[in-house]
């Protein structure tokens, strides 16, 4: 498989992406409210927190889906305007939803060479003649897709409309059209959820493997604690749209603010607040 | 047994991506065009020709081209026969302002003004969908229809309001007007129709139709992929209202002779509706299937009892045929509601393990 285009030229180490102060509100609803954070080059960062916590509208304001009222976002060393989702896609930004949002009608293959709509550039009239450069193109790029089925084995269902699959090989699925954008941010939303432990090892494996082989930045938001821990280099926690904690796993995981989050309040002991800024 | 595609490995992703990758379909479509160019020609009588196949045909790609629309980019559309009388009246101002161009060029180039046309009443597909953008291009079909009536610039002021077909030729053989023949009219149709298909076909096995799809199934998604969503809706409603508008121009120009507008009302939209949802949305087989099952089917019922020797009186005759084509719709969309192309592929598969059940 194809390592994603570098065309930053960022090291690994660098920052890739940088939050800083953002709020999004909805009506009276604050989703987000000054959280700042950043993503290096080649890391693998989860974004943990209870339901509500603003994991999955951060991933939509990185996004393009959502614009924060206020705050700033640099990716690539570039303060972004205001943006579509189709340009954050075209910057190199790829990402998987919670709830599997394939395109039911289409098979497995079709769906995958969706995600490479961005580098195809032949236009209606070879399209309509679908032969010469219009048909080179296409097979160069089914190419692709035939080594991203590879890396996720799934090439027993390469024609089967994804709308028979069952969830876990959706969820592979939907993991192989983002690749096929070779985004340089992969953003993976619950990429486990509702997984049985095989499905889930699987998925930690290609997740692992990219972030090896590649190089690919991810950055993911899970709830199996196992699952963040073993994998992230770096943990981000929100908690009623606030950030409560960012830091390595361990640092995380010792947290009083996090550990409250997460079992709540022990009367008397909840000790001054950590924020810890550890690398 | 004979359809089986056993043993036809594919060597090359260019064999793969093939529109008909199995042997059995390329001799099949191979037969069926056969037929139409020269076996139906050769043996059909006029009426056949004229009052069956021309028509059917021309249905057929009016059905493509508003598949394309609402089976390949979600878009429900009611707008069809106000694109198709843009391309008929079109096609009619210019082979009466430059006479001396070929007919077909300029039936041909219709449908870029039904294009034009098109993608300027798409643009409320930015904002809406569904139920409420088949409202928004109701505008279209009501307004369009009331420039046909009302603008008498578009029939050349002619004073019964219809626009009549001149006469033209193609090398030296008459192809419109009263003195062409039904098996010039039915090869030039044929040849037109089959053309447009092979390109929608193409067109959607490509990254384009992809993109369609990808915007029908979930547009979010297509999004994120990259996909802005206006210019692939406009393309959309350009791309289908070309297949209507030149669907329009042959429906004016080839089979009917002459046209009022009430030819283009909303009954045509509705039919054409009707053939995409019957013949199955999404597919350009469907579009066919479609079209025969609402135009060849009721000629066909009529035609049985004289057929059959029994002696029914013409309005029973009648009667018995919209009961029939009524119940014969709802058991089709009752035993498949994704339509007869649906039907056509589950035949096929069961084709494929007979004589086993799986």
């Amino acid at each position: 498989m194809r390592a994603p285009g570098d065309k930053s030229g960022l090291k690994a180490g660098d920052t890739l992406l940088a939050v800083e102060n953002v709020s999004l509100t909805f009506g009276g609803v604050k989703a987000i409210s000054e959280v700042s954070f950043d993503i290096r080059k080649g890391e693998i960062r989860a974004i943990i927190g209870p339901n509500g916590a603003g994991k999955t509208s951060m991933l939509n304001v990185v996004n393009g889906f959502y614009h924060p009222q206020h705050g700033r976002i640099t990716y690539k060393g570039q303060t972004r305007a205001r943006m579509k989702p189709y340009q954050a896609a075209s910057q190199g930004i790829a990402r998987t939803f919670q709830n599997v949002a394939l395109f039911r009608g289409m098979s497995t293959l079709d769906n995958i060479m969706v995600g490479r709509t961005l580098k195809m550039h032949r236009g209606l009239f070879w399209q309509m003649l679908r032969f010469g450069p219009a048909m080179a193109e296409e097979i160069e790029h089914r190419r692709v897709v035939e080594d991203i089925i590879d890396f996720l084995q799934i090439e027993a269902i390469r024609k089967v409309p994804v709308g028979k699959l069952p969830y876990g090989l959706q969820k592979r699925v939907e993991l192989g059209r983002a690749l096929a954008m070779e985004p340089e941010l992969l953003l993976l939303d619950e990429p486990m959820a509702g997984m049985n432990l095989e499905e889930k090892e699987d998925m930690c494996r290609y997740i692992l493997d990219l972030n090896n082989q590649f190089g690919t930045t991810i950055a993911l938001i899970e709830h199996d604690m196992g699952v963040v821990m073993d994998l992230s280099d770096r943990v981000v926690v929100l908690e009623y749209g606030h950030k409560i904690a960012d830091g390595t796993p361990d640092v995380v995981k010792a947290d009083a603010k996090v550990i409250d989050a997460y079992l709540g309040i022990e009367r008397g002991v909840s000790g001054p607040s950590q924020e810890s800024e550890a690398t | 047994m004979f359809y089986r595609e056993a043993g036809q490995f594919k060597q090359s992703y260019a064999a793969d991506q093939a529109i008909f990758p199995i042997r059995q379909d390329r001799i099949g479509l191979a037969v069926i065009l056969l037929i139409a160019f020269v076996g139906i020609p050769l043996f059909g009588n006029e009426f056949l020709l004229a009052s069956v196949m021309v028509p059917f045909l021309i249905l057929a790609l009016g059905a493509i081209g508003l598949n394309l629309l609402t089976g390949y980019a979600g878009l429900l559309s009611l707008g069809t026969a106000g694109f198709m009388g843009v391309g008929a009246y079109a096609a009619y101002k210019l082979s009466t302002i430059f006479p001396e161009v070929n007919i077909l060029v300029w039936i041909l180039c219709s449908g870029f003004f039904a294009a034009a046309v098109g993608a300027v009443f798409g643009l409320p597909s930015s904002r809406i969908k569904g139920f409420y953008l088949a409202v928004a291009t109701l505008a279209a079909q009501f307004f369009l229809q009331w420039c046909f009536v009302r603008w008498s610039w578009l029939y050349n002021d002619n004073a019964s309001g219809a626009i009549e077909v001149p006469a033209r030729t193609l090398f030296g053989i008459a192809i419109t007007g009263p003195s062409a023949t039904p098996v010039t009219r039915y090869l030039v149709v044929l040849t037109i129709v089959v053309v447009m298909t092979l390109i929608a076909s193409n067109i959607v096995h490509g990254r384009i139709g992809r993109s369609w799809m990808a915007v029908r199934d979930m547009d979010i998604a297509a999004q994120l992929m990259g996909i802005r969503l206006l210019p692939v809706k406009l393309l959309a409603f350009a791309v289908s209202s070309f297949y209507c508008g030149v669907a329009g121009a042959l429906m004016v120009f080839l089979w009917l002779g002459a046209a009022e507008p009430a030819a283009f009302d909303i009954n045509l939209s509705f039919v054409l509706l009707f053939m995409v949802i019957i013949g199955g949305l999404g597919s350009l087989i469907g579009s066919f299937f479609g079209a025969a099952l609402i135009h060849i089917l009721p000629i066909a019922i009529r035609m049985l009892p004289d057929a059959l020797g029994l002696s029914i009186g013409a309005a029973t005759v009648e009667h018995l045929t919209f009961m029939i084509v009524g119940a014969l719709i709802i058991f089709f969309l009752v035993v498949e509601p994704h339509g007869l192309a649906r039907l056509w592929q589950i035949g096929k598969q069961k084709l494929r393990v007979w004589p086993f059940p799986y």
